[in-house]
């Protein structure tokens, strides 16, 4: 295969107050090649394709489009420049045709020519091979469907570069393939495709080459048949942090007959996970293990009802009762650490006291309110216990560092003392001691008998913590893995093996 | 060419000719209903002709007031505008410093003004729609009673050979009991209303304008990112709305040849009201323009039934509140059953027949 470099990009460096983004990165693309760019969160993808497509200034490093230098000051440069970006969401009109979406916005001309458009999308749907009528609305077609007449309004706008950031989070199998279809067809046109996802296999069956970055920096640009899945998968999540201070992992009560605390069975949500089944004993901490985007979070949030719950029954204690919504759980004696701190957990107005009592006020009803002494008591009572470092009670909770944010929120659960606990990458983005602090006090409440769910980006931090790791890829539980020496290898060669 | 016609397998109509096609079903059923109910009145051509000619001016404002509901906006001083308009005309025409033309450039400054100040306020300074507007109504109502307290009759004899103009249909009339043709007639006011009907109609249809303010209106992050001046756009929509406006106020003082404080009162919700009627959805994007007329039609027609049947005035305003309240589930369950979702009837709780009693101990807890 000849292989021309379209886009070059050599040393780039980006750094924001604070955080070193990326550094010293180079990227290669092709022409008519897919390559994969990958990591895990906070890896510098989308910094990266934020460089490419002119929404950030590199602070360093060089760029160059078919061996011409380039600077971007804007999307729009980087768009004349034939570098055609479609996002996850997608950035169509829903209530215009899909004609109109295609050309809306290019030309300058102050009035339609309907015919002329519709044959000119007509021309284009057919050549690309997607299936949809140009005086179709948009709305009526499905999401696929849409995202590919996205592309194909890049391409016509004379894209040499398509980037496609997570096209197919949205997508089932058979739209994923028809998406595939219209990728290969690009590619025979010699567009050079940036293809970002989460999902491992989707870049084993598309890519012809996989870039990966952790960290901000870049591990290596591969090619697609040479890299064994279980290599990608080790090069992503990278070699264990070697800070581990000696813990002691806790060793859930053999019971073999006890009926667990939690159950659920078939339990579906509206965020798209298969349906899956669950259990958790009491003291027993364990967790959902794998890729980001491979459902840890949606399962978690479908146990919790923090996702709209379409399915599946759930147990507690043996007995059968129905959560709906969050409230419903918290009443059953479970809480919930989301994932996205700033935006499901702390209130960044509302002072460190009142972030502490909230859960407790909202299970109690709010017209049985807390005393003034009380709410102080119990916030100090829990400053102290987890060492938040804060000026004041009356702080407002924003002023505080990530990691005394996290210790708020994990005070305020368990204030409600609940029987069951999840907590969603409890420690990320904060520093080494306070994740040491967290994974100790999880483990020292699992001794005291409240059950834990612990997840976590780190494998090393969860087979430090959790005693049962249930491995997800792709939104599906593909198999469990406990003992008390379990090792990363054992977690990777699951994922790469689709379970067994 | 055979592709082509593969591919043009299930063009289901768009929304918004749903919407003015369910808009239009209703009219024709009201009317209809109508006519069987009050065959005397609504038998009679010259009853659908008044429909127009004496509320010309709503008409028009109803046109307005559709393209900014379309870019997914809210203009609520159009009715206080279209008062104002007709007072100060009024008071430059009895005054005797200026002739009907010039009115009219005044009624068109007036509209143009509020328009420019309100499109900068929104579209350039992002400030909600409603305050803004909400602020338009009060200073243009400040200002009507500030210049003339009294009715204003305007006897200037220019304005009155105007105001009493009208066209008569020689073909079609009815014969009244003395066996006399009586011609239909037409105010001026109805031909300023159908121009506007069609100017606005192709600009929304057949403009790049129009176009855009559709795909504002749709989803205004997406708008911006497919490489549309999203501000300049709805910028516009608020100037035409001010100035259809103007040319409401206008059109009213023909209609009724006096300038008065209560011109023009509560035509911004009739307005929105018949819109919502005629299909254009409030949150945007979706409607058709011929739609507001129609939407009109329906509410005028609504209460000219109520009157026919001789129950009392407030009754009218309760039976046009309910029917509102019927079109805007009726649209909701629409859209819904649309976008692929099952309609089911959500109820609260408590309300629900058969409670679990697994529910009911979730309840106890805690």
């Amino acid at each position: 295969m000849l292989s021309e470099i379209i886009l070059k990009m050599e040393g780039i460096s980006k750094s924001f107050p604070g955080v070193r983004a990326l550094h010293n990165v180079d990227f290669t693309l092709r022409r008519g090649e897919i390559h994969a760019l990958m990591g895990e969160n906070g890896a510098g993808k989308s910094t990266l394709i934020k460089i490419i497509t002119g929404v950030y200034e590199k602070d360093a490093g060089q760029i160059t489009i078919e061996g011409r230098p380039v600077q971007f000051k804007s999307p729009q440069d980087a768009q004349n420049m034939g570098i055609g970006t479609v996002f996850q969401e997608i950035a169509l009109c829903p209530n215009l045709t899909v004609a109109e979406n295609m050309f809306i916005g290019r030309s300058r001309s102050n009035f339609v020519k309907w015919k002329q458009m519709n044959a000119k999308a007509a021309e284009m749907l057919k050549s690309l091979g997607i299936p949809a009528s140009p005086t179709q609305e948009l709305a009526s077609c499905s999401i696929a469907v849409q995202q590919m007449i996205a592309i194909a309004r890049a391409v016509d706008m004379d894209c040499k570069i398509l980037i496609l950031d997570e096209p197919t989070s949205s997508l089932d199998e058979d739209e994923v393939q028809k998406l595939f279809a219209l990728m290969r067809e690009l590619k025979a046109r010699g567009v050079g495709i940036i293809f970002i996802t989460h999902f491992i296999d989707q870049v084993y069956e598309i890519s012809d080459r996989i870039t990966v970055l952790r960290n901000g920096e870049l591990i290596g640009e591969y090619e697609t048949a040479a890299l064994p899945q279980i290599e990608l998968i080790s090069k992503m999540m990278g070699k264990a942090l070697s800070d581990v201070t000696a813990m002691k992992k806790h060793e859930p009560p053999k019971a073999e007959n006890s009926v667990p605390i939690f159950e659920a069975k078939e339990l579906s949500s509206a965020a798209g996970v298969k349906p899956f089944n669950f259990a958790i004993q009491k003291g027993e901490v364990n967790g959902f293990a794998g890729l980001l985007g491979s459902g840890r979070s949606e399962s978690v949030r479908a146990i919790f009802a923090a996702d709209k719950v379409t399915g599946g029954e759930v147990k507690i204690n043996g007995k059968r009762v129905k959560i709906k919504t969050p409230l419903d759980a918290m009443k059953q004696g479970i809480g919930y650490l989301p994932e996205d701190r700033k935006g499901d957990g702390i209130i960044d107005e509302l002072s460190v006291r009142d972030n502490i009592i909230l859960a407790l006020q909202v299970m109690k009803g709010f017209f049985k309110p807390l005393s003034w002494k009380q709410t102080e008591e119990f916030a100090h009572q829990f400053v102290e216990k987890l060492e938040i470092k804060t000026p004041s009670l009356n702080t407002p909770i924003k002023s505080l560092s990530g990691g005394n944010q996290q210790k708020v929120i994990l005070a305020r659960w368990l204030l409600t003392h609940p029987m069951y606990l999840i907590l969603d990458e409890p420690t990320r983005g904060i520093d080494v001691g306070t994740k040491v602090e967290i994974q100790k006090l999880v483990l020292k409440l699992a001794e005291e008998g409240m059950s834990l769910t612990f997840i976590s980006s780190e494998i090393d931090e969860m087979l430090r913590v959790c005693s049962r790791l249930i491995v997800m890829k792709d939104r599906e539980i593909i198999g469990e893995l406990s003992g008390m020496n379990l090792t990363e290898q054992d977690v990777m060669h699951m994922i790469a093996q689709g379970g067994k | 060419m055979e592709a082509l016609s593969t591919t043009k397998q299930r063009s289901r109509i768009s929304n918004s000719t749903l919407l003015f096609i369910i808009a239009g079903i209703i009219f024709f059923l009201m009317y209809g209903f109508a006519l069987i109910s009050f065959p005397g009145s609504f038998m009679q051509f010259q009853t659908f002709f008044d429909l127009f000619n004496f509320n010309a001016a709503l008409f028009i404002v109803t046109l307005g007031m559709c393209i900014v509901m379309i870019a997914g906006g809210i203009d609520i001083s159009v009715g206080a505008v279209c008062g104002l308009v007709t007072m100060a005309c009024a008071m430059l025409l009895q005054s005797g410093a200026g002739n009907v033309w010039e009115a009219l450039l005044l009624a068109l400054g007036i509209g143009l003004a509020f328009g420019l100040m309100h499109g900068y306020l929104i579209a350039y300074l992002e400030i909600q729609p409603f305050i803004i507007t909400l602020a338009g109504m009060f200073l243009a109502q400040g200002l009507l009673t500030t210049l003339h307290k009294d009715p204003l009759n305007v006897t200037k004899p220019a304005f009155v050979a105007l105001r009493n103009f009208t066209i008569e249909i020689p073909w079609l009339g009815t014969v009244n009991r003395l066996g006399v043709f009586i011609p239909c007639e037409i105010k001026p006011g109805v031909f300023v209303v159908l121009v506007l009907v069609i100017l606005y109609a192709v600009l929304m249809k057949w403009s790049r304008f129009g176009r855009n303010v559709y795909a504002v209106g749709g989803n205004i992050q997406s708008a911006r990112m497919l490489g549309i001046n999203v501000k300049k756009t709805l910028f516009l929509s608020y100037v035409i709305c001010g100035l259809t406006a103007g040319i409401g106020g206008f059109v009213f003082l023909m209609t009724t040849g006096a300038g008065n404080i209560g011109n023009g009162a509560l035509f911004e919700i009739k307005a929105i009201a018949a819109n919502v009627m005629g299909g254009i959805l409030l949150n945007g994007g979706v409607g058709n323009l011929l739609g507001a007329p129609i939407g009109t039609l329906t509410l005028l027609t609504i209460n000219e039934l109520i009157r026919a049947a001789g129950v009392q005035s407030n009754l009218q305003a309760i039976v046009s509140g309910l029917l509102l309240y019927l079109f805007i589930v009726l649209q909701s369950i629409v859209m819904s059953l649309r976008s692929g979702r099952k309609f089911r009837l959500t109820l609260p709780p408590w309300l629900k027949p058969h409670r679990l009693p697994e529910e009911k101990e979730a309840g106890n807890q805690g």
